[in-house]
């Protein structure tokens, strides 16, 4: 992976730059010191590290407007930063650059129950929305994994989803309005409290934009009213392509989950070994979960078993109670965490059309074999948002690139199958050198061109999403390789 | 009038326009655009429908009408409830698929289920140097690289003419049903319409009609569940009249197309609001009729023709859409209320990149 080489004009003027900040900020909203700017070398992808030269906590807009617009006038690049739990290297910095983290700004600023929004600044977390208003009853329904961490700030950035997301959409389906600072300072608010914002579509732009159209300061977010209960049930297949099969039936039943998720068999051995969930120690499994009363629950959970039964499942097991509830979920939620115990992982997120399940397992099943690395794989299900899990030892040489070779195939196999790199974790560093297998030059000349519009000098977030030869003569700064 | 039947042929009819260019699907709308008429109605069919995975493909001309039965014979259906407009505008032709997502449409399911943008998948386009553009796909989930999707959808033909669309589906349920609830005016009927939205029965519709006198909540899914939901939202909200089935579906369609209108002379506005603004906001337009739709969230106004709704409004959390007046007023008054600066500013931007020659549907969206 090559990053672009650290400009030399910008480190040396450095010290200039934190003469200007500091008029601006207090003395610990600026950090210089090498120690502590290694706290922002890496996000979640550790795999690539670089600290920054800088990186700023600003607490207001308007500080954050500050900022933005003096690095702009100084040509500094700047690397917007959440709460740093990219998968895809989103928030990796260059030595030359500027991290720009919105942790401080974690307000609540309004919740209206009665208009069913809540308005935040986007350094909170995620979790923290839905605590927010979750005493009223209420909460904010895109659920990635990362929740307790992740920040409102990279969930709009990358278009973040969720395990409920089959039902709810992800955050651009929940996003009614934005505060947006534009690299050269300028403070844009785009939508509201209402539905269809004005204009163009620039809301749906922003999100999944990766930090590199402008700064999202604030947000105005859909809330809805929890549901009166949810009930998962648990069935289990001696073949993954029944259960693909299974999961396409219940759908065409006209009964519509919140959550299908899948696991198949080295995921369940993993988990099984360290969450003890009970599974049972089958081919595939699936986890689908209903919402509403108990007897509407009884109801939908009575069709889901009978398609089911068509299917003749090894296993099929309802929760009884809020227990046997966890317990379901448990596995499936420690999924990462058990991988992470017995092996490196690299965890890809390409999605494809629900009916090419069957297709890609077995594919992925054979070049498994070829590359001579195992794979778990985990997904949801429902929408065919696969994370096929890759393991690794990170200490042999040349484990971790022939795992990387190994991501880049059954990346192309999802495109191939007519699905696409990224689901929900965005492209960042990690499949920027992909995107030609997904995109003609001109699809992404297209995507270049917006960019051009909202920071035509290139400074926000430089070296993402797209192949760093693209985009070159638009940073016109030379590459080195790292 | 320009018909090709292909992209590329498409494609090759914008590089070589030399002038502006009406973009139009089934010319249902009357935005009274000047230049040389390009249709894409000649780019139809459905390529491809997966009822399992819930995704249908289409090309841009498809009509409408053969998206919907396509689907119907599946069970399926466009959840965000596109609308009809020709009675009201006093339109024929053929609403499009192309036409749906390119105005973003989306009636009253809007408020639960979400518009035509976030239904929509993947777009194919010619942008206005005639170059055949693709983003998105045709899968659920997909954040690889910039969502020019959701941009596509309401630009109106502004930014690029789209060829393809490829678009999420959803189950039809098995069966619907409306509570009636009495509303002596709109600011009791938003207050009915936001309990009811803020409690866990999932309502689909939420409108206020004054000419019913009514508050109307729609519920949708199994028989038993819509009978137990009914029931409950009854509890919370106090006793009201229960229509079902297809009675409850002809309300909705009636809502959708702004029968209460159908007929009748003026100029026709909608407006998007915050839901607790729209009883105030409602009360100062000063209409000849209007109802509101989306939980409060939609007004829609008719008022005497070339009345300047606007300036009426004065100051609110939306905007205003002109969807019916006369060509004078139309020119006078805009269709789309104008941008405010920095918006303004990105917009104009963005289509000097898609549309650098400006020849799409100028003028009409600033
Ligand atoms: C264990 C684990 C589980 C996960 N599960 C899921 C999951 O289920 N679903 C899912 O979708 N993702 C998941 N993720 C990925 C990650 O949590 C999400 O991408 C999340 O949205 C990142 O948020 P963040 O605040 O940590 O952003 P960061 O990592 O700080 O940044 C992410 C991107 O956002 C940009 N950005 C940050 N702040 C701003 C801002 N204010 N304005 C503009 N751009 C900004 C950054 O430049 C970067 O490109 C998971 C990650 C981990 C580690
Ligand atoms: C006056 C009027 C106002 C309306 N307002 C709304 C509204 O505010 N919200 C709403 O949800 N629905 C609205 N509709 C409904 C919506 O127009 C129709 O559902 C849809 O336009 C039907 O498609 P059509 O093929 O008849 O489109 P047309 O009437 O032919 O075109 C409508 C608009 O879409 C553009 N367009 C059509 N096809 C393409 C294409 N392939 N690529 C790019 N652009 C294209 C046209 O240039 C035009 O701007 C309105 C309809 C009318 C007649």
């Amino acid at each position: 992976m090559q990053m672009p080489q650290p400009d030399a004009g910008i480190l040396a003027r450095k010290s200039r730059l934190v003469a200007r900040l500091s008029q601006l900020l207090p003395p610990d909203a600026l950090i210089q010191d090498p120690a502590e700017t290694r706290a922002y070398e890496c996000d979640a992808l550790t795999a690539y590290k670089c600290a920054p030269m800088l990186a700023v906590l600003p607490a207001s807009t308007q500080e954050v407007s500050d900022v933005l617009r003096i690095c702009h006038e100084d040509g500094v690049p700047v690397v917007p930063r959440g709460s740093g739990t990219s998968l895809a290297g989103g928030a990796l910095p260059t030595a030359d650059s500027v991290i720009l983290g919105v942790a401080r700004m974690n307000d609540v600023l309004e919740t209206d129950y009665d208009n069913r929004i809540i308005k935040v600044q986007t350094g909170r977390t995620n979790l923290s929305v839905t605590g927010a208003v979750e005493e009223e009853g209420f909460f904010y329904a895109p659920d990635p994994s990362s929740q307790l961490a992740c920040a409102i700030a990279g969930n709009i950035a990358m278009n973040s989803g969720g395990a409920h997301c089959l039902k709810y959409g992800v955050t651009t389906n929940n996003l009614l309005g934005v505060t947006l600072v534009q690299m050269d300072g300028t403070v844009t608010e785009i939508g509201g409290a209402h539905l269809d914002a004005a204009g163009l579509d620039l809301l749906g732009l922003i999100c999944g934009s990766e930090g590199q159209l402008g700064v999202v300061t604030e947000a105005t977010l859909r809330i809805l009213r929890k549901p009166e209960g949810a009930r998962p049930v648990l069935i289990g297949f001696d073949d993954s392509e029944v259960a693909g099969a299974c999961v396409s039936d219940i759908i065409k039943a006209g009964v519509l989950p919140v959550a299908i998720e899948f696991m198949d068999r080295p995921c369940i051995r993993a988990t099984e070994a360290f969450a003890h969930a009970g599974y049972p120690d089958c081919e595939a499994l699936l986890i689908i979960e209903v919402e509403g009363s108990d007897p509407e629950i009884d109801h939908q959970l009575g069709l889901i078993k009978q398609i089911a039964r068509r299917h003749d499942p090894v296993e099929l097991r309802e929760a009884a109670d809020e227990d046997e509830a966890g317990r379901i979920w448990l596995g499936r939620k420690s999924a990462f965490g058990a991988m992470g115990q017995i092996n490196d992982y690299m965890c890809l997120d390409g999605t494809i059309p629900v009916s090419a399940l069957p297709m890609v397992l077995r594919r992925i099943g054979e070049m498994s074999k070829d590359f001579g690395l195992d794979v778990a794989n985990v997904f949801h299900a429902g929408d065919g948002n696969m994370h096929p899990l890759i393991l690794f030892d990170a200490n042999k040489p040349g484990d971790l690139e022939t795992c990387e070779a190994f991501g880049a195939e059954i990346l192309k196999l999802c495109v191939e199958a007519g699905g696409c790199l990224t689901g929900e974790h965005g492209v960042g560093v990690e499949k920027r050198d992909l995107m030609l297998h997904q995109y003609a030059p001109e699809d992404l000349e297209a995507q270049l061109a917006v960019k051009d519009v909202f920071d035509p000098a290139w400074l926000l977030n430089p070296a993402k999403v797209f192949p760093l030869a693209l985009t070159e003569t638009r940073r016109a700064r030379p590459m080195a390789a790292e | 009038m320009l018909k090709p039947v292909t992209e590329k042929e498409l494609g090759e009819a914008v590089r070589q326009a030399d002038g502006p260019l009406a973009i139009r699907g089934g010319g249902t709308r009357l935005t009274g655009q000047a230049g040389m008429t390009l249709s894409v109605s000649g780019l139809s069919g459905i390529s491809l429908y997966e009822p399992g995975a819930l995704t249908m493909v289409a090309q841009a001309g498809a009509p409408l009408a053969e998206v919907e039965a396509a689907l119907a014979a599946e069970n399926q259906r466009l959840a965000f409830e596109p609308m009809d407009y020709r009675t009201l505008l006093g339109t024929d032709g053929t609403p499009t698929i192309g036409g749906v997502f390119a105005t973003n449409t989306a009636g009253p399911r809007r408020v639960q289920a979400g518009a035509a943008r976030d239904f929509l998948l993947g777009v194919r386009y010619v942008d206005g140097m005639g170059r055949a553009i693709k983003n998105g796909g045709r899968v659920m989930k997909n954040v690889t690289g910039y969502d020019l999707v959701k941009l596509m959808a309401g630009s109106w033909g502004t930014l690029g003419v789209l060829s393809e669309v490829s678009f999420k589906v959803l189950p039809r349920p098995e069966t619907e049903a409306t509570l009636r609830i009495a509303a002596a005016d709109a600011g009791a009927a938003v207050r009915l319409l936001s309990a009811a939205l803020g409690a866990p029965y999932e309502v689909t519709g939420a409108a206020y009609d004054p000419a019913q006198g009514a508050a109307l909540l729609r519920i949708e899914g199994f028989a038993a569940s819509v009978a137990y939901r009914a029931g409950e939202l009854t509890k919370l909200l106090g006793a009201g009249e229960l229509v079902e089935a297809d009675a409850s579906g002809a309300l909705w369609t009636a809502i959708r197309d702004v029968a209460p209108f159908h007929g009748a002379p003026g100029d026709v506005w909608r407006l998007s609001c915050k839901p607790s603004q729209a009883p105030d906001l409602a009360a100062r337009l000063e209409a000849e009729a209007l109802f509101l739709d989306w939980g409060g969230g939609l007004i829609w106004a008719r008022v005497p023709e070339g009345t300047d709704l606007r300036a009426r409004a004065g100051d609110y959390d939306g905007h205003a859409i002109l969807m019916r007046a006369a060509p004078d007023t139309r020119a006078r008054l805009g269709m789309f209320q104008p941008q405010p600066e920095p918006l303004a500013a990105i917009e104009a931007g963005l289509r000097a990149k898609f549309d650098p020659r400006g020849i799409f549907n100028p003028g009409l969206m600033g």
